[in-house]
Protein backbone atom coordinates (compact mmCIF):
# COMPACT_ATOMS: atom_id res chain seq x y z
CA UNK A 1 0.00 0.00 0.00
CA UNK A 2 2.23 3.31 -1.20
CA UNK A 3 1.05 6.74 -0.41
CA UNK A 4 2.43 9.54 -2.45
CA UNK A 5 2.05 12.56 -0.29
CA UNK A 6 2.66 15.49 -3.23
CA UNK A 7 2.04 19.30 -3.86
CA UNK A 8 2.46 21.16 -6.77
CA UNK A 9 5.14 23.68 -5.47
CA UNK A 10 7.27 23.15 -2.05
CA UNK A 11 6.72 24.53 1.13
CA UNK A 12 2.80 23.80 1.57
CA UNK A 13 3.55 21.22 4.26
CA UNK A 14 4.52 18.02 2.57
CA UNK A 15 7.45 16.83 4.91
CA UNK A 16 5.65 17.99 8.07
CA UNK A 17 2.71 15.68 6.73
CA UNK A 18 4.57 12.89 5.76
CA UNK A 19 6.93 12.66 8.85
CA UNK A 20 4.05 13.41 11.28
CA UNK A 21 1.50 10.79 9.80
CA UNK A 22 4.37 8.10 9.17
CA UNK A 23 5.27 8.20 12.80
CA UNK A 24 1.88 8.38 13.76
CA UNK A 25 1.12 5.41 12.09
CA UNK A 26 4.27 3.78 13.24
CA UNK A 27 3.17 3.60 17.05
CA UNK A 28 0.62 1.25 16.36
CA UNK A 29 2.35 -0.93 12.96
CA UNK A 30 5.11 -1.33 10.72
CA UNK A 31 4.94 1.89 8.36
CA UNK A 32 7.69 3.02 5.99
CA UNK A 33 8.47 6.15 4.87
CA UNK A 34 10.36 7.39 1.74
CA UNK A 35 11.82 11.02 1.18
CA UNK A 36 11.58 10.90 -2.59
CA UNK A 37 13.05 14.47 -2.52
CA UNK A 38 15.95 13.56 -3.28
CA UNK A 39 17.35 17.11 -4.27
CA UNK A 40 16.12 18.58 -0.89
CA UNK A 41 15.57 15.42 1.38
CA UNK A 42 14.48 16.70 4.73
CA UNK A 43 12.39 14.40 5.91
CA UNK A 44 15.66 13.37 8.17
CA UNK A 45 15.58 16.05 10.16
CA UNK A 46 12.40 15.31 11.71
CA UNK A 47 12.93 11.69 12.10
CA UNK A 48 15.51 10.52 14.25
CA UNK A 49 16.39 6.73 14.03
CA UNK A 50 19.50 4.30 14.29
CA UNK A 51 21.23 4.08 10.82
CA UNK A 52 21.13 0.66 9.72
CA UNK A 53 22.24 0.86 6.17
CA UNK A 54 23.91 2.88 3.97
CA UNK A 55 24.42 2.18 0.05
CA UNK A 56 26.13 4.65 -2.65
CA UNK A 57 23.55 4.72 -5.48
CA UNK A 58 25.25 4.83 -9.21
CA UNK A 59 24.06 6.22 -12.78
CA UNK A 60 26.72 4.71 -15.98
CA UNK A 61 28.08 6.96 -17.62
CA UNK A 62 30.66 5.64 -20.56
CA UNK A 63 34.49 6.01 -20.30
CA UNK A 64 36.74 7.05 -23.28
CA UNK A 65 39.86 4.57 -23.94
CA UNK A 66 42.19 6.69 -26.30
CA UNK A 67 44.10 3.61 -26.73
CA UNK A 68 41.69 1.80 -29.05
CA UNK A 69 39.42 4.63 -30.53
CA UNK A 70 39.75 5.36 -33.68
CA UNK A 71 38.41 9.03 -33.74
CA UNK A 72 35.29 8.18 -36.31
CA UNK A 73 33.47 10.71 -34.31
CA UNK A 74 30.25 8.26 -34.28
CA UNK A 75 30.00 8.78 -30.52
CA UNK A 76 28.94 12.13 -31.11
CA UNK A 77 26.89 11.53 -33.88
CA UNK A 78 24.71 8.89 -31.82
CA UNK A 79 24.16 10.91 -28.41
CA UNK A 80 20.82 12.79 -28.03
CA UNK A 81 22.17 15.32 -25.35
CA UNK A 82 25.44 16.62 -26.20
CA UNK A 83 27.12 14.64 -23.65
CA UNK A 84 30.07 13.22 -26.14
CA UNK A 85 32.12 15.36 -28.06
CA UNK A 86 35.02 15.01 -30.39
CA UNK A 87 37.57 17.73 -29.95
CA UNK A 88 40.76 17.51 -31.98
CA UNK A 89 42.24 13.92 -30.99
CA UNK A 90 40.42 13.66 -28.05
CA UNK A 91 36.83 12.15 -26.90
CA UNK A 92 35.13 14.35 -24.23
CA UNK A 93 32.18 12.78 -21.98
CA UNK A 94 30.25 15.43 -19.86
CA UNK A 95 29.03 12.98 -17.06
CA UNK A 96 26.39 15.64 -16.15
CA UNK A 97 24.81 15.65 -19.67
CA UNK A 98 24.73 12.27 -19.99
CA UNK A 99 21.18 9.98 -19.81
CA UNK A 100 23.12 6.74 -19.16
CA UNK A 101 21.32 5.72 -22.38
CA UNK A 102 24.46 3.23 -23.74
CA UNK A 103 24.13 4.45 -27.25
CA UNK A 104 27.51 5.81 -27.70
CA UNK A 105 28.94 2.81 -25.58
CA UNK A 106 27.47 -0.14 -27.22
CA UNK A 107 27.45 1.71 -31.36
CA UNK A 108 31.24 2.49 -31.12
CA UNK A 109 33.37 -0.08 -33.39
CA UNK A 110 35.76 -0.56 -31.41
CA UNK A 111 34.58 -0.64 -28.42
CA UNK A 112 36.43 2.37 -26.74
CA UNK A 113 33.68 3.73 -24.79
CA UNK A 114 32.95 0.88 -21.69
CA UNK A 115 30.44 1.99 -19.26
CA UNK A 116 31.75 2.71 -15.73
CA UNK A 117 30.01 3.07 -12.93
CA UNK A 118 29.64 7.21 -11.32
CA UNK A 119 28.01 7.66 -8.03
CA UNK A 120 25.19 10.31 -8.27
CA UNK A 121 23.81 9.80 -4.48
CA UNK A 122 23.10 7.78 -1.11
CA UNK A 123 20.58 5.93 0.10
CA UNK A 124 20.40 5.43 4.17
CA UNK A 125 17.62 3.18 6.18
CA UNK A 126 17.30 3.95 9.00
CA UNK A 127 14.95 2.76 12.12
CA UNK A 128 12.86 3.52 14.91
CA UNK A 129 10.46 1.33 16.84
CA UNK A 130 7.92 0.39 13.88
CA UNK A 131 8.96 2.89 11.58
CA UNK A 132 11.50 2.12 8.74
CA UNK A 133 12.52 5.40 7.32
CA UNK A 134 14.72 5.53 3.53
CA UNK A 135 16.39 8.67 2.59
CA UNK A 136 18.19 9.32 -0.79
CA UNK A 137 20.21 12.33 -1.27
CA UNK A 138 21.54 13.58 -4.86
CA UNK A 139 25.21 14.84 -5.46
CA UNK A 140 25.09 18.44 -5.38
CA UNK A 141 26.04 19.01 -8.96
CA UNK A 142 24.32 16.13 -10.68
CA UNK A 143 21.22 17.52 -12.23
CA UNK A 144 19.24 14.45 -12.96
CA UNK A 145 16.94 13.37 -10.02
CA UNK A 146 14.78 10.83 -11.67
CA UNK A 147 17.66 8.06 -11.27
CA UNK A 148 17.81 8.13 -8.15
CA UNK A 149 13.90 8.11 -7.36
CA UNK A 150 13.97 5.10 -9.09
CA UNK A 151 16.40 3.11 -7.77
CA UNK A 152 14.98 4.64 -4.02
CA UNK A 153 11.79 3.17 -4.90
CA UNK A 154 12.64 -0.36 -6.00
CA UNK A 155 14.69 -0.57 -3.13
CA UNK A 156 11.54 0.09 -0.48
CA UNK A 157 9.86 -2.45 -3.05
CA UNK A 158 12.62 -4.96 -2.62
CA UNK A 159 13.24 -4.64 1.33
CA UNK A 160 9.80 -4.16 2.39
CA UNK A 161 6.25 -6.26 2.22
CA UNK A 162 3.70 -5.50 0.05
CA UNK A 163 0.89 -4.45 2.59
CA UNK A 164 3.45 -2.37 5.07
CA UNK A 165 2.14 1.73 4.09
CA UNK A 166 4.57 2.85 2.84
CA UNK A 167 4.39 6.68 2.62
CA UNK A 168 6.24 8.82 0.00
CA UNK A 169 7.65 12.54 0.40
CA UNK A 170 7.14 13.24 -2.73
CA UNK A 171 9.28 15.60 -4.82
CA UNK A 172 7.87 19.12 -5.73
CA UNK A 173 6.57 20.46 -8.75
CA UNK A 174 4.79 18.77 -11.99
CA UNK A 175 7.37 17.50 -14.13
CA UNK A 176 9.28 14.01 -14.26
CA UNK A 177 10.27 14.20 -10.20
CA UNK A 178 7.21 13.86 -9.28
CA UNK A 179 5.86 11.53 -11.66
CA UNK A 180 8.30 9.30 -11.47
CA UNK A 181 7.84 9.14 -7.51
CA UNK A 182 4.01 8.76 -7.80
CA UNK A 183 3.29 6.81 -10.64
CA UNK A 184 3.43 4.10 -8.43
CA UNK A 185 1.33 4.59 -5.82
CA UNK A 186 -2.13 3.56 -4.65
CA UNK A 187 -2.99 6.71 -3.65
CA UNK A 188 -2.32 10.50 -3.77
CA UNK A 189 -2.72 13.06 -0.90
CA UNK A 190 -2.34 16.50 -2.08
CA UNK A 191 -1.13 19.26 0.70
CA UNK A 192 -2.18 22.83 -0.08
CA UNK A 193 -2.45 25.93 0.93
CA UNK A 194 -5.69 28.09 1.04
CA UNK A 195 -4.70 30.66 -0.92
CA UNK A 196 -3.94 31.78 -4.58
CA UNK A 197 -0.67 30.13 -5.09
CA UNK A 198 -2.11 27.47 -3.22
CA UNK A 199 -4.91 26.87 -5.42
CA UNK A 200 -2.94 27.58 -8.78
CA UNK A 201 -0.39 24.77 -7.44
CA UNK A 202 -3.28 22.43 -6.68
CA UNK A 203 -4.63 22.44 -10.44
CA UNK A 204 -1.27 21.68 -11.78
CA UNK A 205 -1.22 18.92 -9.15
CA UNK A 206 -4.52 17.38 -9.87
CA UNK A 207 -4.23 17.60 -13.78
CA UNK A 208 -0.36 15.95 -12.93
CA UNK A 209 -2.85 13.28 -10.81
CA UNK A 210 -4.94 12.76 -13.15
CA UNK A 211 -3.03 12.47 -16.15
CA UNK A 212 -0.90 9.22 -14.09
CA UNK A 213 -5.15 7.97 -13.56
CA UNK A 214 -4.39 8.06 -9.83
CA UNK A 215 -7.09 8.30 -6.77
CA UNK A 216 -6.20 11.57 -4.97
CA UNK A 217 -7.79 13.29 -1.98
CA UNK A 218 -6.55 16.57 -0.40
CA UNK A 219 -4.72 17.99 2.66
CA UNK A 220 -5.57 21.87 3.76
CA UNK A 221 -2.44 23.27 5.25
CA UNK A 222 -2.46 26.33 7.05
CA UNK A 223 -6.54 26.43 7.20
CA UNK A 224 -8.37 30.10 7.92
CA UNK A 225 -5.43 31.99 5.79
CA UNK A 226 -6.34 33.03 2.75
CA UNK A 227 -9.41 32.50 0.93
CA UNK A 228 -12.11 29.95 0.70
CA UNK A 229 -10.90 29.72 -3.16
CA UNK A 230 -9.38 26.30 -2.71
CA UNK A 231 -12.40 25.15 -0.48
CA UNK A 232 -14.68 26.05 -3.17
CA UNK A 233 -12.86 24.52 -6.11
CA UNK A 234 -12.66 21.30 -4.68
CA UNK A 235 -16.43 21.11 -4.04
CA UNK A 236 -16.86 22.29 -7.79
CA UNK A 237 -14.64 19.34 -9.13
CA UNK A 238 -15.92 16.79 -6.45
CA UNK A 239 -12.62 16.46 -4.87
CA UNK A 240 -12.49 15.26 -1.29
CA UNK A 241 -10.64 17.50 1.31
CA UNK A 242 -9.77 14.92 4.25
CA UNK A 243 -8.50 17.11 6.63
CA UNK A 244 -7.74 20.53 7.17
CA UNK A 245 -4.71 21.61 10.04
CA UNK A 246 -4.82 24.83 11.14
CA UNK A 247 -2.38 28.14 10.56
CA UNK A 248 -1.16 28.39 14.21
CA UNK A 249 2.04 29.93 14.99
CA UNK A 250 2.81 27.50 17.49
CA UNK A 251 2.98 24.73 14.40
CA UNK A 252 5.34 26.95 12.53
CA UNK A 253 7.07 27.06 15.71
CA UNK A 254 7.29 23.68 16.63
CA UNK A 255 7.99 22.83 12.96
CA UNK A 256 10.99 25.20 13.12
CA UNK A 257 12.72 23.78 15.85
CA UNK A 258 12.71 20.55 14.16
CA UNK A 259 10.30 18.60 16.42
CA UNK A 260 7.33 16.32 15.06
CA UNK A 261 4.18 18.30 16.10
CA UNK A 262 1.28 15.56 16.79
CA UNK A 263 2.85 14.59 19.83
CA UNK A 264 2.50 18.05 21.00
CA UNK A 265 -0.16 20.16 19.68
CA UNK A 266 -4.09 18.28 19.44
CA UNK A 267 -5.02 19.88 16.23
CA UNK A 268 -2.39 18.13 13.95
CA UNK A 269 -2.87 14.64 15.83
CA UNK A 270 -6.38 15.20 15.24
CA UNK A 271 -5.97 15.86 11.20
CA UNK A 272 -3.13 12.76 10.99
CA UNK A 273 -6.00 10.62 12.95
CA UNK A 274 -8.28 11.38 10.71
CA UNK A 275 -5.56 10.78 7.51
CA UNK A 276 -4.44 7.45 8.82
CA UNK A 277 -8.75 6.27 9.28
CA UNK A 278 -8.69 7.18 5.56
CA UNK A 279 -6.04 5.25 4.45
CA UNK A 280 -6.73 2.20 6.37
CA UNK A 281 -10.39 2.24 4.90
CA UNK A 282 -9.31 2.99 1.30
CA UNK A 283 -6.97 -0.16 2.16
CA UNK A 284 -10.05 -2.28 3.16
CA UNK A 285 -11.54 -0.58 -0.37
CA UNK A 286 -14.42 1.09 1.36
CA UNK A 287 -13.25 4.66 -0.32
CA UNK B 1 23.12 44.78 -17.93
CA UNK B 2 23.28 42.41 -14.54
CA UNK B 3 20.88 39.39 -13.64
CA UNK B 4 19.83 38.91 -9.87
CA UNK B 5 18.59 35.85 -9.41
CA UNK B 6 16.46 34.75 -6.63
CA UNK B 7 16.31 31.27 -4.94
CA UNK B 8 15.43 29.51 -2.04
CA UNK B 9 16.29 26.00 -2.27
CA UNK B 10 12.53 25.16 -1.16
CA UNK B 11 9.60 26.69 -1.78
CA UNK B 12 7.39 28.28 1.10
CA UNK B 13 9.62 30.95 2.10
CA UNK B 14 8.01 33.69 0.56
CA UNK B 15 10.63 33.87 -2.53
CA UNK B 16 7.96 34.67 -4.68
CA UNK B 17 6.33 37.22 -2.95
CA UNK B 18 9.83 38.92 -1.90
CA UNK B 19 10.61 39.03 -6.21
CA UNK B 20 7.44 40.25 -6.80
CA UNK B 21 8.06 43.21 -4.32
CA UNK B 22 11.14 44.34 -5.90
CA UNK B 23 10.15 43.75 -9.73
CA UNK B 24 7.08 46.14 -7.82
CA UNK B 25 9.72 48.63 -6.58
CA UNK B 26 12.03 48.47 -9.68
CA UNK B 27 9.40 49.23 -11.97
CA UNK B 28 10.60 49.72 -15.71
CA UNK B 29 13.82 49.54 -14.82
CA UNK B 30 14.28 46.26 -15.09
CA UNK B 31 12.67 43.05 -17.03
CA UNK B 32 11.57 40.60 -15.28
CA UNK B 33 12.22 36.54 -15.47
CA UNK B 34 10.20 34.15 -14.00
CA UNK B 35 12.01 31.07 -14.23
CA UNK B 36 10.59 28.74 -11.51
CA UNK B 37 8.80 27.27 -14.47
CA UNK B 38 7.61 24.14 -13.00
CA UNK B 39 5.26 25.98 -10.50
CA UNK B 40 5.04 29.39 -12.06
CA UNK B 41 2.85 31.64 -9.71
CA UNK B 42 4.95 35.38 -10.00
CA UNK B 43 2.07 35.86 -12.76
CA UNK B 44 -1.03 35.75 -10.08
CA UNK B 45 0.69 39.35 -8.18
CA UNK B 46 2.00 41.02 -11.29
CA UNK B 47 -0.65 41.45 -13.75
CA UNK B 48 0.49 40.21 -16.86
CA UNK B 49 -1.32 40.91 -20.17
CA UNK B 50 0.14 37.62 -21.92
CA UNK B 51 0.92 39.21 -25.02
CA UNK B 52 2.91 37.26 -27.08
CA UNK B 53 3.72 33.18 -26.11
CA UNK B 54 5.15 30.29 -28.14
CA UNK B 55 5.72 27.12 -28.40
CA UNK B 56 8.85 25.36 -26.43
CA UNK B 57 10.30 22.29 -28.32
CA UNK B 58 13.16 20.32 -26.59
CA UNK B 59 13.91 16.98 -26.42
CA UNK B 60 12.84 13.91 -28.11
CA UNK B 61 10.57 11.21 -28.38
CA UNK B 62 10.43 7.88 -30.28
CA UNK B 63 7.41 6.64 -32.11
CA UNK B 64 7.00 3.31 -33.76
CA UNK B 65 5.12 2.71 -36.84
CA UNK B 66 3.81 -0.66 -36.98
CA UNK B 67 3.29 -1.30 -40.01
CA UNK B 68 7.11 -1.20 -41.24
CA UNK B 69 7.94 -3.01 -37.88
CA UNK B 70 8.96 -6.93 -38.40
CA UNK B 71 8.31 -7.51 -34.41
CA UNK B 72 12.26 -8.64 -33.76
CA UNK B 73 12.40 -7.02 -30.56
CA UNK B 74 15.39 -5.15 -31.06
CA UNK B 75 14.42 -1.85 -29.81
CA UNK B 76 13.08 -3.49 -26.47
CA UNK B 77 16.35 -4.85 -25.71
CA UNK B 78 18.44 -1.50 -26.08
CA UNK B 79 16.21 0.46 -24.34
CA UNK B 80 17.85 1.27 -20.83
CA UNK B 81 14.50 3.31 -19.83
CA UNK B 82 11.99 0.22 -19.74
CA UNK B 83 9.69 2.50 -22.21
CA UNK B 84 8.80 -0.18 -25.44
CA UNK B 85 6.72 -2.63 -23.48
CA UNK B 86 4.23 -5.10 -25.84
CA UNK B 87 0.87 -4.13 -25.41
CA UNK B 88 -1.35 -6.48 -27.21
CA UNK B 89 1.16 -8.08 -29.18
CA UNK B 90 2.57 -4.38 -30.44
CA UNK B 91 5.95 -2.97 -29.53
CA UNK B 92 4.82 0.33 -28.40
CA UNK B 93 6.68 3.21 -26.74
CA UNK B 94 5.29 4.19 -23.33
CA UNK B 95 5.93 8.35 -23.96
CA UNK B 96 6.31 8.70 -19.75
CA UNK B 97 8.90 6.74 -19.71
CA UNK B 98 10.80 7.42 -23.07
CA UNK B 99 14.10 9.34 -22.32
CA UNK B 100 14.18 10.53 -26.11
CA UNK B 101 18.05 8.83 -26.44
CA UNK B 102 17.24 7.73 -30.14
CA UNK B 103 19.34 4.64 -29.75
CA UNK B 104 16.04 2.55 -30.76
CA UNK B 105 15.35 4.36 -33.68
CA UNK B 106 19.52 3.50 -34.69
CA UNK B 107 19.20 0.19 -34.80
CA UNK B 108 15.60 -0.37 -35.48
CA UNK B 109 16.42 -3.03 -38.85
CA UNK B 110 13.65 -1.45 -40.97
CA UNK B 111 13.56 2.19 -39.52
CA UNK B 112 10.33 1.83 -38.00
CA UNK B 113 11.07 4.44 -35.73
CA UNK B 114 10.77 7.98 -36.14
CA UNK B 115 11.74 10.70 -33.13
CA UNK B 116 9.89 13.24 -33.15
CA UNK B 117 10.92 17.01 -31.15
CA UNK B 118 8.45 17.26 -28.18
CA UNK B 119 6.47 20.40 -27.15
CA UNK B 120 7.38 20.66 -23.31
CA UNK B 121 5.55 23.82 -22.94
CA UNK B 122 5.56 27.25 -23.90
CA UNK B 123 6.96 30.68 -23.00
CA UNK B 124 5.20 33.95 -22.83
CA UNK B 125 6.23 37.37 -22.76
CA UNK B 126 3.89 40.07 -20.48
CA UNK B 127 3.43 43.60 -20.11
CA UNK B 128 2.88 43.80 -15.89
CA UNK B 129 0.98 46.22 -14.21
CA UNK B 130 4.43 48.02 -13.20
CA UNK B 131 5.03 48.92 -16.48
CA UNK B 132 7.65 46.38 -16.58
CA UNK B 133 8.12 43.61 -19.41
CA UNK B 134 8.41 39.89 -18.09
CA UNK B 135 8.90 36.61 -19.26
CA UNK B 136 7.67 33.49 -18.22
CA UNK B 137 6.62 29.75 -19.03
CA UNK B 138 4.38 27.22 -18.33
CA UNK B 139 5.99 23.73 -18.49
CA UNK B 140 3.69 20.69 -19.70
CA UNK B 141 2.69 18.29 -17.45
CA UNK B 142 4.94 15.81 -16.94
CA UNK B 143 7.00 17.02 -19.10
CA UNK B 144 10.62 17.00 -18.40
CA UNK B 145 12.60 20.21 -16.73
CA UNK B 146 15.67 19.76 -18.15
CA UNK B 147 16.45 23.46 -17.77
CA UNK B 148 16.09 24.46 -21.05
CA UNK B 149 12.93 26.50 -20.85
CA UNK B 150 14.45 27.77 -18.04
CA UNK B 151 17.65 29.12 -20.16
CA UNK B 152 15.19 30.29 -22.94
CA UNK B 153 12.90 32.34 -20.62
CA UNK B 154 16.32 33.82 -19.02
CA UNK B 155 17.86 34.31 -22.48
CA UNK B 156 14.86 36.02 -23.83
CA UNK B 157 14.70 38.41 -20.86
CA UNK B 158 18.49 39.50 -21.26
CA UNK B 159 17.74 40.20 -25.03
CA UNK B 160 14.33 42.14 -24.31
CA UNK B 161 16.90 44.30 -21.66
CA UNK B 162 19.70 44.53 -23.97
CA UNK B 163 17.07 46.03 -26.52
CA UNK B 164 15.54 48.25 -24.33
CA UNK B 165 18.53 49.29 -22.34
CA UNK B 166 17.45 48.11 -19.47
CA UNK B 167 19.91 48.14 -16.42
CA UNK B 168 19.01 44.10 -14.98
CA UNK B 169 17.11 41.05 -15.04
CA UNK B 170 15.30 40.19 -12.12
CA UNK B 171 15.16 36.56 -12.23
CA UNK B 172 12.36 34.07 -10.14
CA UNK B 173 14.88 31.25 -9.69
CA UNK B 174 13.77 27.28 -9.74
CA UNK B 175 13.56 25.27 -6.48
CA UNK B 176 16.06 22.43 -6.13
CA UNK B 177 19.62 21.79 -6.72
CA UNK B 178 18.94 20.05 -10.33
CA UNK B 179 18.73 21.74 -14.00
CA UNK B 180 16.16 24.05 -13.73
CA UNK B 181 18.23 25.54 -10.46
CA UNK B 182 21.57 25.41 -12.55
CA UNK B 183 20.10 27.12 -15.27
CA UNK B 184 18.47 30.20 -13.68
CA UNK B 185 21.99 31.09 -11.73
CA UNK B 186 24.74 30.70 -14.75
CA UNK B 187 25.74 34.12 -15.57
CA UNK B 188 23.91 35.61 -12.84
CA UNK B 189 25.69 38.70 -11.30
CA UNK B 190 24.42 38.39 -7.64
CA UNK B 191 22.30 35.93 -5.88
CA UNK B 192 19.78 36.01 -2.88
CA UNK B 193 18.80 33.45 -0.91
CA UNK B 194 15.56 33.46 0.80
CA UNK B 195 15.68 31.73 3.75
CA UNK B 196 13.41 31.09 7.41
CA UNK B 197 14.83 30.34 10.78
CA UNK B 198 13.63 26.64 10.81
CA UNK B 199 15.89 23.43 11.02
CA UNK B 200 14.77 22.42 7.54
CA UNK B 201 15.30 26.26 5.99
CA UNK B 202 18.65 26.38 7.34
CA UNK B 203 19.63 23.30 5.75
CA UNK B 204 18.23 23.75 2.14
CA UNK B 205 19.96 27.19 2.55
CA UNK B 206 23.33 25.00 3.19
CA UNK B 207 22.60 22.66 0.37
CA UNK B 208 21.42 25.48 -2.49
CA UNK B 209 24.51 27.67 -1.26
CA UNK B 210 26.90 25.05 -2.18
CA UNK B 211 25.77 25.21 -5.75
CA UNK B 212 26.11 28.54 -5.78
CA UNK B 213 29.19 28.88 -4.49
CA UNK B 214 30.71 26.31 -7.40
CA UNK B 215 29.54 29.02 -9.62
CA UNK B 216 31.51 31.94 -7.31
CA UNK B 217 28.42 34.04 -7.34
CA UNK B 218 27.91 36.63 -4.52
CA UNK B 219 25.17 36.24 -2.83
CA UNK B 220 22.94 38.05 -0.21
CA UNK B 221 20.04 36.59 2.15
CA UNK B 222 16.64 37.53 3.35
CA UNK B 223 15.85 35.95 6.64
CA UNK B 224 12.16 35.52 6.32
CA UNK B 225 10.14 34.75 9.56
CA UNK B 226 13.03 35.82 11.41
CA UNK B 227 11.68 35.76 14.93
CA UNK B 228 9.87 32.12 14.67
CA UNK B 229 13.08 30.41 16.21
CA UNK B 230 15.94 32.53 18.21
CA UNK B 231 18.48 29.17 17.85
CA UNK B 232 18.20 28.89 14.42
CA UNK B 233 18.40 32.09 13.27
CA UNK B 234 21.68 32.48 15.78
CA UNK B 235 23.17 29.31 13.44
CA UNK B 236 21.55 30.74 10.10
CA UNK B 237 23.46 33.65 10.84
CA UNK B 238 26.69 32.48 12.06
CA UNK B 239 26.73 30.64 8.99
CA UNK B 240 25.84 33.83 6.69
CA UNK B 241 28.79 35.46 8.04
CA UNK B 242 31.43 32.68 8.08
CA UNK B 243 30.28 32.36 4.54
CA UNK B 244 30.98 36.00 3.47
CA UNK B 245 27.12 36.13 2.75
CA UNK B 246 25.75 39.59 3.23
CA UNK B 247 22.56 39.54 5.95
CA UNK B 248 20.22 41.77 3.39
CA UNK B 249 17.11 42.11 5.70
CA UNK B 250 14.99 39.96 8.46
CA UNK B 251 11.56 40.07 8.22
CA UNK B 252 9.50 39.20 11.05
CA UNK B 253 6.48 36.18 10.91
CA UNK B 254 3.30 37.90 9.85
CA UNK B 255 0.48 36.81 8.23
CA UNK B 256 0.02 39.89 6.11
CA UNK B 257 2.50 38.33 4.50
CA UNK B 258 0.42 35.65 2.89
CA UNK B 259 -2.56 38.46 2.96
CA UNK B 260 -1.19 40.51 0.47
CA UNK B 261 -0.22 37.65 -1.48
CA UNK B 262 -4.21 36.45 -0.95
CA UNK B 263 -5.48 40.44 -2.61
CA UNK B 264 -3.21 39.74 -5.48
CA UNK B 265 -0.89 42.06 -4.19
CA UNK B 266 3.07 42.34 -3.39
CA UNK B 267 4.02 43.06 -0.13
CA UNK B 268 5.37 46.59 -0.71
CA UNK B 269 1.95 47.48 -1.91
CA UNK B 270 -0.18 45.88 0.78
CA UNK B 271 1.81 46.73 4.48
CA UNK B 272 4.32 49.82 4.74
CA UNK B 273 5.78 48.16 7.83
CA UNK B 274 6.69 45.15 6.23
CA UNK B 275 7.23 47.19 2.37
CA UNK B 276 9.91 49.43 4.14
CA UNK B 277 12.00 46.25 5.17
CA UNK B 278 12.17 44.42 1.82
CA UNK B 279 12.32 48.09 -0.04
CA UNK B 280 15.35 48.27 2.43
CA UNK B 281 17.08 45.04 1.00
CA UNK B 282 16.52 45.59 -2.65
CA UNK B 283 18.23 49.19 -1.55
CA UNK B 284 21.18 46.90 -0.20
CA UNK B 285 21.35 44.81 -3.76
CA UNK B 286 21.54 47.54 -6.10
CA UNK B 287 24.44 49.19 -4.06
CA UNK B 288 26.01 45.74 -4.10
CA UNK B 289 25.53 44.75 -7.44
CA UNK B 290 25.85 49.10 -8.41
CA UNK B 291 22.46 49.21 -10.62
S1 LIG C 1 32.75 5.90 -31.64
FE1 LIG C 1 34.40 4.84 -30.57
S2 LIG C 1 36.05 4.79 -32.06
FE2 LIG C 1 34.59 6.29 -32.81
S3 LIG C 1 35.35 8.22 -31.96
FE3 LIG C 1 33.86 7.46 -30.50
S4 LIG C 1 35.10 6.29 -29.07
FE4 LIG C 1 36.39 6.58 -30.84
S1 LIG D 1 25.47 6.96 -22.77
FE1 LIG D 1 23.96 7.99 -24.08
S2 LIG D 1 23.71 9.97 -23.09
FE2 LIG D 1 25.55 9.10 -22.24
S3 LIG D 1 27.15 9.93 -23.53
FE3 LIG D 1 26.59 7.97 -24.39
S4 LIG D 1 25.07 8.43 -25.95
FE4 LIG D 1 25.24 10.23 -24.66
S1 LIG E 1 13.49 -2.67 -33.64
FE1 LIG E 1 12.09 -1.88 -35.20
S2 LIG E 1 11.34 -3.69 -36.24
FE2 LIG E 1 12.27 -4.40 -34.35
S3 LIG E 1 10.57 -4.49 -32.90
FE3 LIG E 1 11.49 -2.49 -32.67
S4 LIG E 1 10.35 -1.16 -34.04
FE4 LIG E 1 9.88 -3.26 -34.63
S1 LIG F 1 14.32 6.88 -27.64
FE1 LIG F 1 15.59 5.86 -26.09
S2 LIG F 1 14.30 5.90 -24.27
FE2 LIG F 1 12.94 6.32 -25.98
S3 LIG F 1 12.15 4.33 -26.52
FE3 LIG F 1 13.94 4.67 -27.80
S4 LIG F 1 15.62 3.73 -26.69
FE4 LIG F 1 13.93 3.94 -25.24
Amino acid sequence: MKIAIASGKGGTGKTTLSTNLASYIAESRDCVLADLDVEEPNSGLFIKGELIHVEDKFKMIPEWNRETCELCGNCQKVCNFNAVLKMGKMIMVFPELCHGCYACSELCPTGSLPMKFKKMGELKSYRTGNLHFIESRLIIGEEQAVPLIKQTIDYVNENFDMEMIKIYDSPPGTSCPVIEATKDADLVILVTEPTPFGLHDLKLAVETVKQLGKPFVVVINRHGIGNDGVERYCKEDDIEIIARVPNDRLIAETYARGDLLYPVIPSVKEAVKVISGYIESFKRGEK
Amino acid sequence: MKEIVVISGKGGTGKTSITASFAHIAGEEIIVADCDVDAADMHLLMGPDFGQSEDFYSGELAYIDQDACIKCGKCQEVCRFDAIPIIDGQYIVDPLECEGCGYCARICPTEAITNSEQNVGKWLLSGIRTGASMVHARLNIGAENSGKLVAKVKNEAKAIAEEKNKRAVLVDGSPGIGCPVVSSLSGAAFTVLVTEPTVSGLHDLKRVYTLVKKFGIKAGCIINKADLNETVLGDTKIFLSEEDIVLLAEIPYNDKFTEAMTNGKTVVEWDTELGKIVSGSWEKIKEIVKL
